[in-house]
């Protein structure tokens, strides 16, 4: 990063750029400028100082150009949730290791937050060669600037070619800041990984204009080549509770936390006994033809027989029968259960991008034209009202 | 307070074609849209403003020319001035380049106290330019916002949705904030915001205006490179039913217990 810098020698505390700082960050003290905590190093004072006193450095960086040759090894940063290994970190393992079996290379797995160490056996299990544990109580909270700072330190010492992280708000949140920090190149939410038999590049398959197509991008010049994986579409390898392999408690002591600059107040579950939609193996979901919020009723009760999640369409949500937090679609959440029923929904392309990866699409609707039944696996044209709950009977039986 | 919120032109249509021969898509007769979730950052900004009238709220976009247009909207809602980042050199460019260009021109009008973007775009949906944009200028973010709660004494409060549920974030300003589609629905133009409109000159700056590395921007600055375009393979063909409800519901109950599911 940049930062400003004042000229001792050429500052003659003659107060200009005092009020030229937006953020109010610039006193003068003892004749000579000071820039104090808050600097956005936006530039402005350089400006005002009639003297030159005051430049922009830029932070050295190594200059030379990345060797990857020097960069070896697949590299997995796994999530926690609530203090425990959240799922998607052992299906990163799994499309990790065919990577690392591919370019005949170790799989390391990274955590990080406090009083961890007793997680890392679990990766191992899953087919990590080495676990990297990266423990403190700046790591405790989800903080995207201490994560970051860890993960470069990590980075830059172990230098992987490769780096995986879930495709979660978590990692989505944290591995951008990354790819800043070390100048690399990263990849969203792929669906797909491969190494390329002929230049052992990763390639990288995503799908893009909300599923209409898929692009397979390269890292070609630098190094790690880094990828977030959307979660459910790789399978967790099973567990060998017989493995062994290294487990290393990074020193993490050289470290300058930055002063914190954010707080979680709260943290709120809100979806209480209801199932995520991102997480569940089957989603009910409603659309404009439920005609009001009463019918949804009647989708948690068949949910609820497979532990499944509700899900709505933009109508429902938009019309307020529930909560965004269950809309499936472009701008909701795109989602790949295992079954997905869809009751009541037309099925315009805004939804369709968003439960086109699930396994086996089922649509109740009455209007025979409708376009959902062009995507269903099996398709049932009829009253809903009747249907819906005569299926909840003989499921139940 | 000076706001900026970053915007990007999509696409209207999820119907995309690729051109077979080039791989390329072919953007031509698809009609361009301003991102929906920026519009809802939009929003949230100039409810900050409506609250408070001194904030100052600034649109940037990185597009071609003809992204002015589209532009215009976002006057006539209220923003106080628009800038186009448009430079053939900055064609091309990923998220990583993007988040560098526009981060600079950001610190060339000299920074902002709040940086609102949407979650991400519904073209790329990378989710990946605004933690760059933060990275860049080394300010703190709070990503996938469904709700800002309060902005006060230098500090934002901010609902982050998770898989969860939420976190209640506090953030010192400046500060980056992704915003998901929430409750607040982007306001209509008014009468007098179209006529401001008009009336008012959208900025362009090119990439010698905001001083930028040009080894940073652009495609020659990205570091990842769009290697093959494809379709996905179409869903095989379904069965339907038709028939009397109590059959379908038999039927339908039946194909459920075979998928062994439950």
């Amino acid at each position: 990063m940049n930062y400003i810098e004042i000229i001792e020698d050429l500052c003659v505390g003659c107060n200009a750029c005092v009020p030229s700082c937006r953020f109010g960050v610039i006193k003068i003290i003892n004749d000579i400028a000071i820039i104090e905590e808050g600097c956005t190093v936006c530039g402005a004072c350089l400006d005002a100082c009639p003297y030159d006193a005051i430049v922009s450095r830029a932070e050295l960086t190594e200059s030379k150009p990345v060797d990857i040759n020097e960069y070896s090894g697949v590299c997995v940063v796994a999530e926690l949730e609530h203090g425990k290994p959240a799922t998607v970190g052992f299906e990163l393992l799994s499309v990790g290791r065919t990577l690392a079996n591919a370019r005949e290379v170790d799989l390391t797995t990274i955590i990080l937050g406090h009083n961890i160490k007793d997680l890392a056996e679990s990766y191992v299990y899953r087919g990590s060669d080495r676990v990297i544990v990266a423990d403190s109580e700046y790591l405790k909270d989800f903080n995207e600037e201490n994560y970051s700072i860890v993960l470069e330190k990590l980075v830059k010492k172990y230098q992987p070619e490769i780096v995986l992280c879930g495709a979660t708000i978590w990692g989505r949140s944290i591995i951008p800041r990354l790819a800043v920090k070390i100048n690399t190149g990263l990849t969203a939410d792929c669906t797909q990984l491969d190494i390329d038999p002929e230049t052992g590049l990763l390639m990288q398959t995503r799908p893009a204009f909300g599923g209409n197509i898929m692009a397979t991008i390269l890292c070609p010049n630098t190094r790690p080549q880094m990828a977030t994986v959307r979660p459910r579409v790789m399978k967790p390898l099973p567990e060998e509770i017989e493995r062994k392999s290294e487990v290393i408690v990074e020193d993490l002591s050289d470290i300058k936390w930055p002063r914190k600059r954010t707080t979680i107040l709260e943290s709120v579950e809100e979806l209480g006994e209801m199932i995520n939609i991102a997480e569940a193996d089957v989603i009910v979901s409603g659309g404009r033809g439920l005609d009001g919020p009463e019918a949804f009723g009647m989708l948690f009760e068949l949910a609820k027989i497979f532990n499944g999640a509700v899900g709505a369409s933009r109508a429902a949500v938009d019309a307020g029968w529930i909560p965004y937090a269950h809309q499936v679609g472009q701008t909701g959440k795109t989602v790949s259960p295992k079954l997905y029923i869809a009751i009541g929904i037309s099925g315009a392309i805004q939804h369709q991008v968003g439960m086109q990866p699930s396994e086996v699409i089922m649509a109740i609707n009455k209007d025979p034209n409708a376009p959902i039944f062009e995507l269903a696996d099996y398709g049932f044209v009829g009253d809903l009202f009747e249907v819906v709950p005569s299926l909840i009977k003989k499921m139940k039986k | 307070m000076r706001i900026f919120v970053c915007i990007k032109e999509v696409p209207d249509t999820t119907d995309v074609k690729i051109d077979s021969e080039t791989g390329t898509l072919i953007r031509a007769g698809v009609p361009s849209i301003l991102n929906p979730f920026d519009m809802s950052a939009l929003e949230e900004a100039l409810q900050l403003k409506d609250k408070n009238p001194s904030v100052k709220v600034t649109v940037i976009c990185m597009g071609p020319p003809q992204t002015e247009k589209n532009l215009r909207e976002t006057l006539a809602m209220g923003a106080d001035d628009v800038y186009l980042l448009t430079d053939r050199e900055f064609a091309g460019a990923d998220t990583w380049a993007t988040s560098y260009t526009i981060s600079t021109a950001i610190k060339y009008l000299g920074g902002a106290d709040i940086i609102f973007a949407g979650k991400q775009a519904i073209d790329g949906d990378t989710a990946q330019t605004g933690p760059g944009i933060a990275e860049w200028l080394d300010i703190p973010q709070i990503t996938f916002v469904r709700k800002v709660c309060e902005v006060k004494d230098g500090k934002i409060v901010a609902e982050r949705s998770r898989d969860f549920g939420y976190d209640l974030v506090e953030a010192e300003l400046p500060v980056l904030v992704t915003i998901i589609k929430g409750e607040k629905t982007p306001r209509l133009p008014s009468l007098r915001g179209m006529l401001k409109a008009k009336r008012t000159e959208i900025k362009k700056l090119n990439a010698d205006d905001i001083k930028v590395k040009k080894e940073n921007i652009g495609l020659n600055g990205s570091p990842t490179r769009v290697h093959r375009i494809f379709t996905p393979p179409k869903r095989a063909e379904g069965e339907k039913y038709e028939g009397e409800f109590s059959e379908l519901a038999e039927k339908c109950a039946e194909i459920i217990k075979s998928l062994n599911i439950v």
